[in-house]
C-alpha cells in the first residue's frame, strides 16, 4: 500500500478540547476511540497497532512495511486483493501505512458501511494467509517502492544517511522501508512470525471518526473485535537506546541529479512523554519561531532578506509523537553564488543570536494566536482528527495528554522556549548534511 | 483462490442515492455570482475564488509572467511590507493562498468569524492592490527560479514538460507556466503589472464559499472584496490544437528507475459519452488498487509501486494520460502490459460485473467528497468552472447509473486507441526504443 514515509511537518497543535470524543476498552484489551462528526454521512475506521519499524528483529529491516503490505493479501475468509475491491465497490478507499512507531490501517466509507469494514478489520487482524507467490511478487513490489520514493530522490537518500548516523544505537536510525540488501531476503515466515507476535486486539488502537454514535460503535466493535484472543506475548516497548552523544557528526552526499545544493542539520530531541509535554511544546514553538514562515520566522528575515540575502529556503521542523526521542531539524537551501558553508555559518549565527536575545513577543503571541485557532480549523477535517487521537495513543500517550496538548502549548513561555533551544541545539548531539551536485564547482 | 465468502454482502446494502447538499445561489448587489453552503457548526469560511484563464495568459516573450504574479500577490500591499502583510494575517490566524496554473489563477482563504472584516479588507488590498515591490520581486523570482532548476533534474517533471511539447507544441499549454530561466531572467516589475491586470478581472471570475457565513452576509462580502478588480482582463487563449502521435520518447536520465507519462486524446466534459468514458477509466485504471492496471503491471508482476490513469480536462484540450515508475530493467515489460490492456479494452468487451461495480463504486463514493467547508467550497468553484448546475449532485449518481453495457462497449471502442498511445520514458531502460 501507499505508505508515508516520514511523519514531517510542523505538528503546531493537536485535536481540539472541544471535540466530541468518546472512548473505551474492550474485555480482550483493544481501545476504542469514537469522534463524532455528523456532517456528512460518511465514517473513516483506522486501526493502529503498537508496532512498528522500530520493533523490528535485526536483520529484518524493512519487515513492519513489509507486513502492512501483505494484510491486503488474503485471510481464512478473503482472497488476496479482495479487502480493497470489497471496500472500493462500496465506494470507499482504503490504505495503510507504516511509521518506526506504529502501523496503521483505515477505510473511508459511508456510515452504513462500518460494520462491514469491522468484519474485515477483525478477520485480518488473527487470520491472514499468505501463499508464496503472492509474497515474492509483493517484495519486487516494495523494492520499486524503495527505487521510487528513496533511491531516485537525492534528500531522501540524504535523510537516510543522517538518521543513521544521528541515531547511534537507537533503531530510529534504520529507514521505514528497508536497507534494500535486507529488504531483499524477508519472506513469508519472517512476516508471518512478525505479525503473530504483534498483531492482536490487545495491541491494537480503534478509531472510528464521522456520522456515527458511541453506542453503535461499541456494539459493533464488541460483535468483532469482541471475540478476538489477546496476546499473552507482546514484548514491552523497550528499545536499544541512545548513549551519550558526544561528537558531532558532519557528511557530504553528492548526486548527479542535486540542482540545487543545501545544508540540513538534526538534533537528537525529546519526545512527548505521558504527563509531561512541556519541553516537547517548547520545541514545537522553537521550530515555528526560528523555521515556520516564509516572511516572519527568524531564519526567513535573517536569511532570505535584505542587500545580499544568504538563502532562497529556509525551515525549521519537529514532530514530538515519538517512543523516544526523536530528532529537531533546520534546512537552508543557500542562494546561487553563496556556498553551503556561507549558508552553514549564517544559520549558526541567527541560532546564537537567537539564544542571546530571546523571541520577540510579537512573534510570540502571533504563533500562539494560530496555535489556538488551529483548533477551530481542525475540527473541519475528522479524517485529521482520528489521524492525531491514533497517532498519539499509538505512542503511549493518553487522552488526557492529547487534549492538554493545546493548553500545554498555550502555557510555553518565552524563557521555556529559550533554555530548550540552549539544551536541544547542541552540535555534539547533531548531524550536519550537506547534498551537493557531483562535479564539484565552486563550494 | 478461496472463496469470496464476503463478496455476497457488496449487493446487500442500499447506496445512497445522491449527495444530500443544500447549494444556495448568491448574485452580489453589485453582481458577482457565487454558491454557498451554509454550515454554522464552525466558526469560519472557506472561500474559494478562481480567475479563468491562468498562465495561458502570459504574453509572447513573457513566460512565467502570470505565475510569478500570483506567487507575489501576498507579499506587500501599501504601506505593509511582505513581513508586515504576513504579520497582519497570522496575527487574524487567516490563510490565504494563491497560485497559478494553465488554466486559473486560485485564491483559497479561510478566516475565522470572529475577525472576518478585517481578514476580508487584508486579503482584498492584496488581491487588488499588490505592491509587487522590487525587493520581493527579485526574492520570489529567486524562488521560481531555484524550483525551474530543481524541475531539470525532476524525473517526473521532465516527462511532464516532455508530453507538453510533443501534445502541444507552441501553444502556451505546450510548454510550462513557471518559465524558462530565460524568461523568468527577464521579466520586469511592468510585466508582473500587466499579468495582474490581464488574468485577475471581474469578467472570468467564480466564487463558492461553506461555512459559517449567510448568503446575505457573502454578497457583501463579495462586493467589498472584489469590486475593486478591473472589469474585464485580457482576451482568452484559442483552443489548443492537439500534435500528439503514437510512440516511445526516451530522455536519458540517471537513476536506478524510469519515470513514464503515456497520454492519447482524451475526450470533452460535455460529451454525451462522458460518463461511459469514466466508467471506462475507473475499470481501466482509476486509483483503485482493484483497477486492471494496478492488478496487471503491480499486483501479478510487481514491475512498479504504483499506476494509475486520468481523463485530463483542461479548459482548451482533452488527453487521457497514465504515469508510472518501474526499475530500468523491467520498464519495458511495463510499457507492454499497459499496450496489451488498452488493447484489451478496445477488442473486448467490459463485463457485466465490472461495469456494475464500477458504478457503485463511482456513486458510493461521491456523497463522501463533500465532507469539510474546505473540500465543498472546492468541489462547488470546480463545478461551476467545467459548466455544471447547482442541481448537478443531486442528478449526477443517476447519470452514472443511466450508462448501459452496450454504451461502454462502444465508448470503448471510441476511446481507447492504442496506436495513438505516446509513452514518453525519463531513465536509461533496458531495451526500449524511441522511436522518434
Amino acid at each position: 500500500m501507499f505508505h508515508r514515509v516520514l511523519v514531517a511537518g510542523l505538528l503546531l497543535a493537536g485535536p481540539s478540547l472541544a471535540d466530541d470524543v468518546t472512548t473505551f476498552r474492550l474485555e480482550n484489551g483493544m481501545d476504542v476511540v469514537v469522534i463524532e462528526d455528523h456532517r456528512a454521512p460518511a465514517v473513516t475506521q483506522m486501526v493502529w497497532y503498537r508496532v512498528g519499524a522500530a520493533d523490528e528483529p535485526p536483520g529484518h529491516s524493512g519487515i513492519a512495511h513489509f507486513l502492512e503490505h501483505l494484510m491486503f493479501k488474503g485471510t481464512d475468509d478473503l482472497a488476496p486483493g479482495e479487502f480493497s475491491a470489497t471496500v472500493e465497490a462500496q465506494g470507499g478507499d482504503d490504505n495503510a501505512f507504516t511509521s518506526w512507531d506504529y502501523t496503521a490501517y483505515f477505510q473511508r466509507v459511508a456510515a452504513d458501511r462500518l460494520d462491514l469494514m469491522m468484519k474485515m478489520e477483525a478477520d485480518r487482524m488473527r487470520d491472514l494467509q499468505l501463499l508464496e507467490d503472492d509474497v515474492v511478487t509483493e517484495r519486487a513490489v516494495i523494492i520499486e517502492e524503495r527505487k521510487q520514493r528513496t533511491d531516485s530522490s537525492p534528500g531522501a537518500l540524504l535523510n537516510e544517511q543522517m538518521r543513521a548516523a544521528q541515531f547511534l544505537n537507537h533503531p530510529y536510525g534504520i529507514p521505514i522501508i528497508g536497507w534494500k540488501h535486507e529488504m531483499e531476503m524477508l519472506d513469508r515466515t519472517a512476516a508471518l512470525d512478525y505479525y503473530r507476535l504483534y498483531y492482536a486486539p490487545n495491541n491494537a488502537i480503534l478509531v472510528v471518526a464521522g456520522d456515527v454514535t458511541p453506542d453503535a460503535v461499541r456494539k459493533l466493535a464488541e460483535t468483532h473485535y469482541g471475540p478476538l484472543q489477546p496476546s499473552a506475548g507482546i514484548p514491552p516497548r523497550l528499545r536499544p537506546s541512545e548513549p551519550p552523544q558526544l561528537a558531532e557528526r558532519r557528511l557530504i552526499y553528492r548526486d548527479a541529479r542535486v540542482s540545487e545544493p543545501y545544508v540540513q542539520r538534526t538534533y537528537l530531541a525529546p519526545e512527548r512523554d505521558p504527563g509531561d509535554q512541556q519541553k516537547a511544546a517548547a520545541l514545537t514553538m522553537l521550530a515555528a519561531l526560528l523555521g515556520g514562515s516564509g516572511q516572519t520566522s527568524v531564519l526567513a528575515r535573517a536569511l532570505q532578506f535584505g542587500p545580499d540575502p544568504v538563502a532562497v529556503y529556509s525551515s525549521a521542523y519537529y514532530d514530538g509523537t515519538s517512543v523516544d526521542d526523536g530528532t529537531f531539524g533546520l534546512v537552508v537551501v543557500p542562494m546561487p553564488g553563496k556556498t553551503l558553508d556561507q549558508a552553514e555559518a549564517a544559520m549558526d549565527k541567527v541560532l546564537a543570536d537567537f539564544i542571546a536575545t530571546g523571541p520577540d513577543q510579537a512573534d510570540f503571541d502571533r504563533i500562539k494566536t494560530q496555535i489556538r485557532a488551529e483548533q477551530i480549523y481542525a475540527r473541519d477535517n475528522v479524517g485529521g482528527l482520528a489521524r492525531s487521537y491514533g497517532e498519539a495513543l499509538a505512542v503511549g500517550l493518553g487522552i488526557d495528554d492529547i487534549k492538554a496538548w493545546p493548553s500545554v502549548l498555550d502555557a510555553v513561555t518565552r524563557d521555556q522556549v529559550v533554555e530548550v533551544a540552549k539544551e536541544v541545539l547542541d552540535r555534539r548531539r547533531a548531524v550536519t548534511g550537506w547534498l551537493m551536485p557531483e562535479e564539484e564547482g565552486t563550494q | 483462490m478461496r472463496i469470496l465468502r464476503f463478496a455476497a454482502l457488496i449487493i446487500a446494502f442500499a447506496l445512497p442515492a445522491q449527495a444530500e447538499i443544500g447549494i444556495q445561489t448568491v448574485t452580489s448587489p453589485g453582481g458577482i455570482k457565487a454558491w454557498l453552503v451554509e454550515d454554522h457548526n464552525i466558526p469560519f469560511t472557506a472561500l474559494e475564488i478562481r480567475f479563468r484563464g491562468g498562465t495561458s495568459l502570459d504574453q509572447p516573450g513573457k513566460r512565467g509572467a502570470v505565475n510569478l504574479m500570483a506567487a507575489l500577490i501576498e507579499e506587500g500591499t501599501g504601506d505593509l511590507d511582505s513581513q508586515a502583510f504576513a504579520r497582519a494575517r497570522d496575527s487574524l490566524a487567516a490563510e490565504f493562498r494563491f497560485s497559478a496554473d494553465e488554466d486559473q489563477v486560485s485564491v483559497s482563504a479561510r478566516f475565522l468569524t470572529e475577525n472576518r472584516d478585517q481578514a476580508l479588507d487584508l486579503l482584498r488590498r492584496a488581491l487588488v492592490s499588490p505592491a509587487f515591490s522590487d525587493e520581493a520581486v527579485e526574492r520570489v523570482r529567486g524562488q521560481v527560479l531555484a524550483n525551474i532548476r530543481s524541475d531539470a533534474k525532476d524525473p517526473g517533471a521532465l516527462a511532464g514538460r516532455k508530453l507538453r511539447a510533443i501534445a502541444f507544441g507552441d501553444h502556451p499549454y505546450g510548454s510550462s507556466g513557471d518559465g524558462t530561466l530565460e524568461s523568468v531572467g527577464a521579466l520586469t516589475r511592468d510585466d508582473i503589472v500587466a499579468a495582474h491586470q490581464g488574468a485577475v478581472a471581474r469578467d472570468r471570475i467564480y466564487v463558492a464559499a461553506a461555512g459559517d457565513v449567510t448568503a446575505d452576509e457573502l454578497g457583501k462580502m463579495l462586493d467589498a472584496l472584489l469590486g475593486g478588480l478591473p472589469a474585464t482582463g485580457a482576451p482568452m487563449p484559442d483552443r489548443a490544437p492537439l500534435k500528439l502521435t503514437g510512440g516511445i520518447t526516451v530522455t536519458d536520465f540517471p537513476g536506478p528507475q524510469s519515470t513514464v507519462i503515456f497520454a492519447q486524446p482524451g475526450i470533452k466534459q460535455d460529451d454525451p459519452d462522458y460518463f461511459a468514458a469514466t466508467l471506462l477509466n475507473e475499470i481501466m485504471g482509476g486509483g483503485q488498487f482493484s483497477a486492471r492496471l494496478m492488478t496487471e503491471v503491480r499486483e501479478k508482476r510487481g514491475l512498479t509501486y504504483g499506476i494509475g490513469s486520468y481523463l485530463v480536462g483542461y479548459d482548451l484540450a482533452e488527453l487521457y494520460m497514465g504515469q508510472f515508475s518501474s526499475a530500468n530493467a523491467t520498464v519495458g515489460q511495463a510499457i507492454d502490459v499497459i499496450r496489451d490492456e488498452w488493447r484489451k479494452m478496445a477488442e473486448t468487451a467490459v463485463t457485466e460485473e465490472e461495469l456494475a461495480r464500477a458504478k457503485t463504486s463511482m456513486t458510493g463514493s461521491y456523497p463522501l467528497r463533500f465532507d469539510g467547508n474546505g473540500r465543498i467550497a472546492s468541489i462547488l468553484v470546480g463545478m461551476q468552472m467545467i459548466g455544471l448546475g447547482p442541481d448537478y449532485p443531486k442528478t449526477r449518481n443517476d447519470k452514472v447509473n443511466a450508462v448501459t453495457i452496450e454504451d461502454v462497449r462502444r465508448v470503448a471502442k471510441r476511446l481507447y486507441t492504442p496506436d495513438a498511445l505516446r509513452f514518453v520514458v525519463v531513465g536509461q531502460p533496458d531495451g526500449v526504443i524511441a522511436t522518434d
